[in-house]
């Protein structure tokens, strides 16, 4: 196990530095460096004098060395914009980010799940079919477009939900976040589900192939023989199979939510560090633009490792044999 | 004293290509303590003879008639709530493929305390200690340390034991063993036979075991159904059927089993394949493949019982005599 | 090529197709795409008004719900959106570019991805590790966020965003014609090309290519709604086409700004587009991946 984590470990790292290649050289030698990281607004002389500051006139190969130094003591460089370091600005949107997409993946398992064990179980039922329509039309939807028509039915026509910004937040046990108020809740409600959709669609999809698969072992039938109540052999029995790809699954998601988040978080004016990404890209502020790229990538890799862990925490043929086996 | 008596049951699958009636109309009845080999090909029925008893026949079938009657109680007729607390408790079922029936997931002892509280009320310690129990009678060493295992940390041989020991866990009045070794090893077979042989014998559980190896029947079984389409065409004490079949199936059957007496000589084959049950043919399913069959099998024959009762559906049975 | 051989070749195709047609549902969504295209495709010569050329557009006709008559007599359907453009017209002209660009971004990274995955395969060894190494860790990463990263890097406009989408999907098809190009190459009759000295690029193209076609099929339709998806995402957010280059994606941002009085027309409507021509095209994926797939076959 240990050995396995060590060697995971280190994967992790080879992808954070090539990653950080990428991210350098698209920056500097794709695009026009001078574009890239100086303000538009700068004239001719303070531009001389950044890029010296930058060490731009210096080899490429020391420049990124340069750059990898910077990342390592995570700085980044100030926003233009804002003036402020841009690490600080992205830690600081952070927190609306997880809390989005974390309600987004509750809302995925607690919708998800169910509706496919019902599509699964019974895959004949009119409502099962209906169900895996829905899983269809959840896939094809362009989510920002959903958004735009959430807004429209439960903020405007209804009235019902607040339509932008995050609401009230609260402390509570030392995290301060907007589930801890009515207001809050009620804010995150929209872009929550927004950003699920997809993965209820998935998690339904994964939950029923799981069920119609698993369902047929001979493992089932023997708990059925055993006498055992049908709610312990699809509770326990069915349910601990298919969560394993389920929750594999999902944590991969999660980087992909937080992806996905810059598209909610602009629809709904949910102040994260999507919404973040997206202001920088349009106002051209490229340290924090390549401050997000390096944290999400981070982010990544870190959620990739997690879940390999979790999944061998899981399943314990994984857990015991050896991967590589 | 009947344990079980089974009669004229038929179920049958509804599937999309029409009905497939893999049980049509199969009588037997079962003492206490006795031990019946259920023989036949793989698609005779006799798995789903097995698992309509325990009510756990897969969709598209359902048992569509006949009565399966356990203990004074028609287990066609009870409430799916009735019948769960039968399972498992008076009658214990298990499986062919031991790689397969114990769920990966989950720890043994999970899936033996579970098996206990399902039907007795008690302390999971006490359950516990009952399947501490039950693995060290169906001769696993080291107990306690096997309860904490996962399924795949244990070899085939073993966890077919366990499988046997989860299903006599609750003290079963009828156990139904379906084709048990047909995934194990030969040594690890006999073993296998003579655990589930012993636990029946010395607490009085009738066993029917299901099989398509009339070699471990002969020395397992009391009695001998044999199954072909559906049906069981010949059936009587395991000596009689063995030493003198009088169905031609049953004869093609022995006859195509290697035995040490008749070394060197040629193996008999069955000519033909099992019919499609689809559009099984009016009459006896083996007249197309058999060297008796005329005109006459065109209609379903009847049961006629020889003394001993030695029973077989045909109109020309071979006479009983012992073969050379 | 001969008679009987003409008979030969068209009878995989009507396999196909008989089988494509058992699923009603996938049908409709052919006819559903191809009536889209068609009109995409026509669009000049059926729609009302161009909806960019500034001649034939009245900014007093802006924001009229659907239904309503324009200054110049006909009526707007679907109303109109901000500047006084028919949303029927720009609809079109709309889906003319989305397709466009989904089109080619799919049909180039479909190419780009099978010559990797092909090399990779055909190769083996060190090459396949390490490419396959660079597909493994891309695929860990969401489309939309490498395609950010390049828009970011590369600006916007057609042409970039066609190269961001071909970035974030080539792996895909690199993956999937990878891993069928393996087992076929395991085949005998690429051992008997070998040993035939065949050269490599034939072995690789008449051979190998050929059987990996299903599948990239396959998974080319799912990718080209996606791209779609992604480039109206792009466009949404701002970062994609311009609004010199109106897809459906911009033109649901423009009517974005008028969700809160109540407007709803000019960014539904166009979503509604959007949503036709993706779900019309994973439905029509869905069923040839049924169609093709050699192991549901009996």
């Amino acid at each position: 196990m240990t050995a396995f984590v060590i060697r995971r470990l280190m994967q992790a790292v080879l992808v954070v530095f090539l990653m950080s290649l990428i991210v350098f050289f698209g920056v500097n030698v794709i695009g026009d460096p001078v574009d890239m990281l100086i303000s538009p607004d700068a004239d001719q002389s303070e531009i001389e004098r950044t890029i010296r500051a930058l060490g731009l006139d210096r080899p490429i190969g020391e420049q990124y060395l340069y750059f990898l130094k910077g990342v390592a003591s995570g700085d980044f460089g100030n926003s233009f914009i804002f003036g402020e370091p841009a690490l600080k600005l992205i830690l600081q949107h952070m927190p609306a980010t997880v809390e989005l997409a974390l309600v987004s993946l509750i809302m995925a398992v607690i919708l998800g799940i169910p509706l496919g064990f019902i599509a699964g179980l019974h895959p004949e039922r009119r409502l099962s079919r209906g169900i895996m329509a829905a899983s269809i039309l959840g896939f094809s939807l362009p989510t920002f477009w959903v958004g735009l028509m959430l807004i429209m039915l439960f903020a405007v026509t209804l009235g019902w939900l607040p339509s932008t910004g995050r609401g009230d937040t609260a402390v509570f046990l030392g995290v301060e976040s907007s589930l801890w108020t009515r207001d809050g809740l009620g804010h995150i409600f929209l872009p929550a589900l927004n950003l699920a959709l997809t993965n209820i669609s998935l998690v339904i999809r994964l939950t029923r192939a799981g069920v119609r698969e698993t369902m047929h072992q001979d493992y089932i039938k023997f708990a059925r023989a055993k006498g055992l109540p049908e709610s312990r052999v699809v509770g326990v029995h069915l349910m601990k199979n298919i969560l394993i790809p389920i929750v594999t699954v999902l944590g991969l998601e999660f980087g992909g939510l937080l992806a996905f988040s810059v598209v909610t978080e602009t629809i709904f004016a949910w102040p994260g560090m999507g919404k973040l990404l997206i202001d920088s890209l349009l106002q051209l502020d490229r340290p924090v633009v390549v401050a997000y790229l390096m944290i999400i990538v981070l982010f990544f890799v870190i959620i990739n490792l997690v879940v390999d862990i979790l999944y061998s925490a899981l399943d314990p043929r994984v857990r015991l044999g050896d991967r590589d086996a | 004293m009947t344990v079980l008596s089974v009669e004229g049951l038929k179920t049958h699958f509804f599937t999309r290509a029409g009905v497939v009636r893999a049980v049509d109309g199969v009588d037997f009845a079962l003492e206490r303590g006795e031990i019946m080999g259920l023989v036949g090909e793989s698609g005779s029925g006799k798995s789903v003879t097995g698992f309509s008893i325990l009510g756990l026949v897969d969709a598209p079938g359902r048992v569509v008639g006949g009565k399966i009657v356990f203990q004074g109680e028609d287990l066609a007729r009870i409430p799916e709530s009735r019948m769960r607390t039968l399972r498992g408790a008076k009658v214990a079922m298990i499986f062919q493929d031991p790689m397969m029936t114990l769920n990966p997931v989950l720890r043994i002892d999970t899936q033996m305390v579970e098996a206990v509280l399902a039907h007795r009320k008690m302390s999971r310690r006490e359950a516990w200690t009952l399947a501490r129990d039950g693995l060290a009678r169906v001769g696993i060493p080291s107990p306690e340390q096997r309860l904490r295992a996962y399924p795949h940390q244990l070899s085939g041989g073993m966890r077919q034991r366990v499988a046997i020991a989860v299903a006599f866990l609750n003290d079963p009045d009828l156990l139904i063993a379906d084709e048990p070794t047909t995934a194990l090893d030969v040594t690890i077979q006999a073993q296998i036979v003579h655990v589930a042989q012993t636990l029946c014998r010395d607490r009085g559980a009738a066993l029917i075991w299901i099989t398509h190896d009339l070699a471990v029947v002969a020395g397992l079984a009391d009695r001998v159904a044999v199954m072909y389409a559906g049906r069981i065409v010949e059936a009587g004490p395991t000596d009689d059927v063995i030493d003198g079949p009088r169905h031609p199936y049953t004869v093609g059957l022995l006859g195509s089993v290697p035995s040490a007496n008749r070394r060197g000589g040629r193996l008999a084959q069955i000519p033909g394949m099992t019919p499609d049950m689809l559009a099984m043919p009016d009459g006896c399913a083996f007249r197309e493949r058999c060297p008796r069959g005329d005109a006459m099998c065109g209609s379903a024959p009847d049961v006629t019982v020889a003394a001993g009762g030695h029973a077989v559906r045909c109109f020309h049975p071979h006479d009983g005599e012992a073969r050379a | 090529m001969s008679g009987p051989a003409e008979t030969r070749a068209e009878t995989p195709f009507r396999r196909f197709w008989s089988e494509f047609r058992e699923s009603r549902i996938a049908v409709a969504a052919l006819v559903l795409f191809t009536a889209v295209v068609v009109l995409a495709v026509l669009a000049p010569w059926i729609t009302p008004q161009n909806p960019y050329d500034l001649a034939q557009v009245d900014v007093l006709d802006g924001k009229l719900p659907p239904g309503s008559k324009a200054f110049a007599g006909y009526t707007m359907w679907l109303g109109s959106d901000g500047a006084g453009r028919d949303l029927y017209s720009a609809i079109l002209y709309g889906i003319r570019i989305s397709l466009t660009v989904g089109f080619a971004a799919g049909l180039i990274a479909l190419m780009v991805g099978a010559a990797v995955g092909l090399v990779a395969a055909y190769a083996g060894g060190r090459a396949d590790a390490l490419i396959m190494r660079a597909v493994d860790i891309q695929l860990s990463f969401p489309a939309v966020l490498i395609a950010l990263v390049l828009v970011a890097i590369l600006g916007r406009g057609v042409d970039k965003i066609i190269i961001a989408l071909v970035a974030a999907q080539w792996a895909y098809y690199a993956r999937t014609v990878r891993a069928t190009a393996l087992v076929e190459s395991a085949k005998e009759y690429v051992e008997a090309a070998r040993c035939l000295a065949l050269s490599h690029s034939r072995i690789v193209f008449r051979h190998v290519l050929p059987n990996c076609l299903a599948p990239l099929i396959v998974i080319g339709t799912v990718q080209t709604a996606s791209a779609i998806a992604l480039e109206s995402t792009l466009s949404f957010l701002g970062v994609g086409l311009r609004q010199t280059e109106p897809s459906l994606g911009v033109l649901i941002s423009n009517g974005s700004e008028y969700m809160m009085s109540g407007r709803y027309w000019i960014s539904f409507f166009p979503g509604l587009a959007l949503l036709f021509m993706i779900v019309s095209i994973n439905l029509v994926g869905d069923q040839l991946r049924d169609v093709l797939n050699p192991r549901l076959k009996r």
